[in-house]
């Protein structure tokens, strides 16, 4: 069975760390529209990265001997709420900080750690995560691009596709086959840290249904990768990336993918006369978040704690999609009730990307079907 | 002290809240020994300070009793008598013995006489303690004329009392938010118990030669099942925090508008899972989800309570992330 989330409370030590996050931003952002805000965690900008990386606040979780500032889960959690609720474009290092990082000083050699620790805190590496192939979505045992070993490396042969950042990241940590074949499931299966750079690697960006390019396709064609490109072990790939997954899982980015939406929306509904629906509506929208952010910050305690929470972080995850993607359709239709009064445009196109883009919101870090096969598995009936 | 508590409570309403005795209650019964058993353990009590011979314990200690109560179907209002309790003590009105069921809305008061269509609990209660217009009234239910509601095997019924035999308190604070808050309690231990049903059951009906748990279909109903009742979980945890075991009325509002929204949903996936089974009167799990029904209606479906969330949020003058983490919890934001 799956274990009670408890209610937990933000550490006063790691909530004190929200005014100067808030403030910063505050400064910062100053001007950005709603629907820039409302790409948050898909926008990228490296110069706003290093501005966060200059006060300390990249790889927040890290040792200091890595560069980091060796806070805990409850301090990240402050500064990712803060980051997504104000619609900073934290994009670009995202998935260095939030995963590569934590998963380099998990099973990475001393070497891998003081090569690509400290950079990451910098804001000088980002990454992006090679999972999906083409024939490989949820089926990462599927997964058919190899590295064979050579004198002194790898060669890797094969591609990636839907890989958030491809074209704007320095490495990738590919999961790729390395021994055995699609039979033998996830065994044989390992994760490199791959340079980008390197000759052999080509990357196509993909423009999506909004005009944006978050995500890219990825040829490896003979690409010569050194020995300590491998991280963790040869085979235990699959392992590796679940317990990655659990911290993708569970955070404010799957509750605040449409806050930038809300906080316009109820902005507009104050300019309004009293509307009994929208009142109906907001507080739907606000007491279904409230709850979830709650069942987040159990999921962080939990993490916090030393535990390995992927059932609850697989419930999280598949309960705030659905709010994230219920919110346009709920705040589209409370407009849409007044078709004589046409909402502001800034608040038309804020809704209009996140109607388009919502679908995505329940594929990333795991499809439905995906997650509810994990909880199903927890309540032991798998 | 809170876990001797929780064991304890689920142990008695266990042993004395039988299915047989539900189904006695509805039959008008009145569960007079279960009562008297939880009223000896002293959880009637449980909020009322220790300097008043209560148990003295916070809002949030009390949780798991109301918890094992919806576990297991309690046929009395014990989470509405030990909230009912601290709020009268806190009125300088202590009330020693009997069971207390909340009106915080419903009641009338027409030609010297207090009526209702449907007050809750009243079948079983001893006492009901209303808000009617502006006042607090402690009603009981010995002096009342009940009817049943029509409603089958709903404990609520229709009532009406001579004003000579109702007994005005003045209204400290209103009672909205403790009803609120004790079906949000109720709802989740309730629902608890729905999901071990459901899995108990789709562990051993065997179809096509192996469990239906087995099928994929199926585990995806039973898992949006489980989000909803570990959202209900924690939402009963929110109603349930507040000083002076008074719960923080916008908590109490979201954990009662959280809880009612999950109750359907919950009820109606336990029945696909069972099928024809579950709705036959041999089977226990109608009990549970005809209460679930009833509660996601008592004191204030989730639109009413949304409603009321949603005015206090445009009121506050904050943003939406401001108003998640601090003026919900009635604190300054920063």
């Amino acid at each position: 069975m799956i274990d009670t989330l408890e209610l937990t409370a933000i550490p006063p030590e790691d909530e004190a760390l929200r005014a100067d996050v808030r403030a910063f931003l505050a400064d910062t952002l100053d001007g950005l529209e709603p629907d820039e805000r409302a790409r948050s965690w898909m926008g990228f900008d490296a110069a706003f990265s290093r501005q966060l990386a200059e006060r300390g606040w990249l790889g927040l979780t890290l040792p200091r001997e890595h560069g980091g500032a060796a806070r805990g889960h409850f301090a990240r959690f402050v500064l990712s709420e803060e980051l997504l609720g104000a619609g900073a474009p934290v994009s670009a290092h995202w998935i260095a900080d939030r995963q590569s990082a934590p998963l380099i000083l998990k099973y990475g050699t001393p070497a891998q750690r003081a090569f690509y620790l400290p950079r990451i805190c910098r804001a000088d590496a980002f990454f992006c995560i090679g999972m999906s192939e083409p024939g490989s979505g949820s089926d990462l045992a599927s997964i058919r691009s190899r590295a064979t070993q050579v004198a002194g490396g790898w060669r890797l042969n094969g591609s990636k596709v839907w890989t958030t950042n491809a074209h704007r990241s320095h490495y990738m940590i590919a999961l790729v086959r390395t021994s055995g074949t699609a039979e033998d499931r996830h065994q044989g299966l390992s994760q490199l840290i791959v340079d980008l750079s390197l000759p052999g690697v080509s990357i196509r960006p993909i423009q999506d249904l909004t005009g944006d390019s978050h995500f890219s396709e990825v040829f490896f064609d003979n690409v010569e990768v050194a020995e300590d490109a491998l991280i963790g072990a040869e085979g235990a790939g699959w392992a590796q990336v679940n317990a990655e997954l659990a911290f993708e899982r569970s955070g404010p980015e799957r509750l605040y993918s449409s806050i930038a939406l809300l906080e316009c929306w109820l902005t507009h509904c104050r300019s309004e006369s009293d509307d009994a629906s929208n009142r109906a509506v907001l507080g739907s929208i606000l007491s279904q978040m409230a709850v979830l952010r709650a069942m987040s910050l159990a999921v962080a305690g939990k993490l916090a704690a030393g535990g390995s929470p992927a059932t609850e972080a697989a419930l999280v995850k598949d309960l705030g999609t659905e709010l994230e993607q219920a919110l346009p359709r709920l705040i589209g239709d409370a407009l849409g009730r007044r078709p004589d009064v046409p909402p502001p445009l800034p608040l038309l196109r804020t809704l209009a990307y996140l109607e388009q883009v919502g679908p995505t919101f329940s594929l990333r870090g795991g499809t439905r079907e995906i997650l509810r096969g994990i909880i199903a598995r927890g309540l032991g009936l798998r | 002290m809170d876990q001797i508590f929780a064991d304890a409570a689920e142990r008695l309403f266990a042993q004395t809240c039988t299915p047989q005795l539900i189904r006695d209650a509805e039959q008008s019964h009145a569960p007079l020994a279960a009562w008297q058993a939880c009223e000896d353990a002293g959880f009637a009590d449980a909020l009322v300070p220790e300097s008043d011979a209560g148990a003295g314990l916070t809002l949030a200690d009390t949780l798991p009793v109301v918890l094992a109560a919806g576990r297991h179907l309690c046929p009395y209002p014990i989470a509405h008598t030990l909230l009912a309790r601290a709020w009268l003590n806190r009125a300088r009105r202590p009330q020693t013995t009997g069971s207390i069921a909340l009106a915080p809305v419903g009641l009338t008061i027409q030609n010297q006489r207090i009526t209702g269509v449907n007050v809750p609990w009243v079948r079983v209660a001893d006492y009901v303690l209303a808000q009617i217009a502006g006042q607090a009234w402690l009603l009981p239910t010995q002096a009342a004329c009940i009817q049943p509601n029509g409603v089958h095997g709903s404990l609520d019924g229709e009532a009406s009392w001579a004003l000579a035999d109702a007994e005005c308190i003045s209204l400290s604070t209103p009672l909205d938010a403790l009803a609120a808050a004790a079906y949000a309690g109720l709802i989740a231990g309730a629902m608890d118990r729905v999901l071990a049903m459901t899995l108990d059951y789709a562990n051993q009906r065997v179809q096509f030669g192996k469990p239906i748990g087995r099928f994929q279909a199926v585990q995806q109903q039973i898992s949006v099942m489980a989000e909803h009742v570990w959202a209900a979980r924690m939402a009963a945890q929110l109603a349930f925090q507040g000083r002076d075991g008074q719960p923080q009325p916008q908590l109490a509002a979201l954990g009662k508008a959280r809880a009612s929204q999950a109750a359907p949903l919950v009820a109606d996936i336990a029945h696909a899972v069972h099928g024809a089974i579950g709705v036959t009167e041999e089977y226990d799990l109608q009990l549970y989800t005809r209460r679930l029904r009833e509660w996601r209606l008592a004191g204030g479906s989730e639109s009413y309570w949304h409603e009321r969330i949603g005015a206090h949020a445009l009121a506050s003058g904050t943003d939406a992330l401001g108003y998640l983490r601090c003026a919900l919890y009635s604190k300054e934001s920063g």
